[in-house]
């Protein structure tokens, strides 16, 4: 089965109850099984720059490749797939992007942002991530965190300094470690996971996660795992009804049947035939 | 201002300290940033780590141990007003940080920039890089994005007085084999309905009830009236009918 007739993905995004505007962007395409999310930092409008860029580079740089070459075929020269290669490079790209502009245009200086993107197809997700903004996979009653934050909070959970119950009363929330476009370089984090019929993946930003609890946000997908437009709309809703302090996006991608890459020499084929 | 320990016994206090470094340590030896010369106290009883805002107490196997807020604590992560006990000295944590900045500050996005590469810099760093990231990293604050109204230490007693301000409301089916049965919702979502069937959620919200259709070729009705595909709010006393089931929905007294 083709990846869009696999994945029904709806995405939304709301500046909040206390923004005046919207630093969060994201795109999705499910012709080419792909989500990304940005959430952008910097003065005046620079972190709605930074997180456009991000994206705008990502879904282009995709689209254009995938449009010649499939996902899993192996890359030429390091032997890395296709899929797991594009979103890999062109989140560097992006930083490049997003450096050089912010170094020639001072109103731009110091912009960056998060970035969390996945790729899917072959019965997989391929996943890049850089800074807080998060990816959740909800798979039969399990919901659970699927990326690890690029925070200072998170690195003192993981040394032991500071437990998760402690950390919800940390003031240090808000501390990324990493961002795309504020160095010359950036490594984004790279994972592969392989999907299951019935999955919810849900791609967000802090603003959703800073307002509304874990439990919360899995309780609301079990519950509307039907509709997802309305899922999405609910935990917008539920973060504006907590205080909506920041930026809210969510990406929710669902896994509705089976989409093995074609194998065999008629797909081999094919595939040669639309080179 | 940096947050700071009062050391004090039986109310009278002793000194001031402020925790403008990484690690204080407390304990009877003179070569300890807090020096308390009782043989109760360990000669290297306790330290203070503070990474930033956030400070956290670390009782270091002392042979007596110590006292947070009058119960035993080997690491205690200290909110504002917290007190320490070490044998008859009493150390309270005073950390006014949130109230000193504005929510705008408090709340925007920053960039702890770390001159890492990235095979040197593994996600879990121990608890010593991290607590070294105060000193030895460029600590980039972007400018912010827009002005927060709301102060931002308000935000959860604001979202918890509102849901309590809302009254409880309740469902009770009026036909078929549950008759008379009642249910509080009490969540802020609940599902009614025939999975595959036909199925409503109720969203608790801080300004009323939302019923809005979930799945299923019908929509729900309200008095009759069919709700289509946008939330719909409830008024005491509403009748609704799902899947062949009517339900009233009112408030608790």
């Amino acid at each position: 089965m083709n990846v869009n007739e696999a994945l029904e993905i709806v995405g939304q995004t709301n500046p909040g109850m206390v923004r005046s505007h919207n630093e969060d962007s994201i795109t999705f395409d499910p012709n080419y099984g792909m989500a990304v999310l940005a959430d952008g930092m910097g003065g005046y409008n620079a972190g709605e720059v930074a997180s456009g860029i991000a994206v705008s580079v990502l879904s282009s740089e995709i689209r254009h490749r995938l449009d010649a070459a499939r996902p899993e075929q192996k890359e030429a020269g390091a032997g890395d797939e296709v899929g797991f290669a594009l979103l890999r490079d062109n989140v560097r790209k992006a930083n490049l992007s997003i450096y050089n502009a912010a170094q020639s245009q001072p109103q731009y200086a110091g912009m960056g942002t998060t970035i969390v993107a996945g790729l899917f197809y072959d019965n997989r997700v391929a996943v890049a991530h850089v800074g807080d903004s998060r990816l959740y996979r909800l798979r039969g009653e399990t919901f659970e965190t699927v990326t690890r934050d690029h925070s200072l909070l998170q690195e003192q959970i993981d040394s032991g300094v500071i437990s998760k119950e402690m950390a919800r009363l940390s003031k240090n929330k808000n501390l990324v470690t990493r961002a795309v476009g504020v160095d010359a370089e950036v490594e984004p984090e790279m994972h592969v996971y392989d999907v299951m019929v019935g999955d919810i993946y849900l791609f967000c930003s802090d603003g959703l996660n800073d307002m509304v609890d874990d439990e919360d946000i899995g309780a609301t997908l079990q519950m509307l795992r039907g509709n997802l437009t309305l899922a999405a709309s609910q935990l917008i809703d539920q973060a504006n009804d907590n205080g909506g302090r920041d930026n809210v996006s969510v990406i929710l991608v669902k896994i509705k049947a089976s989409y093995p890459a074609p194998r065999g020499w008629w797909a081999k084929l094919l595939s040669w035939f639309r080179n | 201002m940096p947050a700071k320990l009062i050391l004090s016994m039986d109310g009278a206090v002793i000194k001031e300290y402020a925790l403008d470094k990484e690690r204080i340590t407390i304990g009877r030896k003179p070569h300890n940033d807090i020096v308390i010369s009782n043989l109760a106290v360990s000669s290297e009883h306790a330290a203070v780590i503070t990474i930033l805002n956030d400070s956290f107490f670390e009782d270091m196997n002392s042979t007596n141990g110590s006292l947070v807020n009058g119960a035993p604590a080997m690491k205690h992560f200290l909110q504002n007003n917290d007190v320490i006990e070490i044998g008859k000295y009493k150390l309270k944590y005073l950390n006014d940080q949130p109230t000193q900045t504005t929510a705008a500050d408090f709340e925007k996005t920053m960039v702890l920039r770390a001159p890492v590469k990235p095979s040197a810099a593994p996600a879990a760093a121990s608890g010593e890089q991290a607590a070294k990231y105060e000193s030895t990293t460029q600590f980039n604050a972007t400018a912010n994005r827009a002005p927060a109204a709301l102060a931002a230490s308000a935000m959860p007693a604001a979202a918890a007085s509102a849901a309590a301000a809302m009254p409880v409301a309740m469902i009770q089916i009026l036909n078929g084999p549950n008759l008379g049965k009642e249910m509080e919702l009490s969540k802020n979502l609940t599902t009614l309905g025939k999975p595959g069937v036909q199925v409503a959620v109720l969203a608790r919200r801080p300004h009323g009830y939302f019923m809005t259709h979930v799945e299923g070729a019908n929509f729900p009705a309200i008095n009759g009236v069919s709700i289509g595909e946008q939330p719909h709010q409830l008024n005491d006393h509403d009748v609704i009918e799902l899947a062949g089931i009517k339900m009233e929905f009112y408030f608790k007294a």
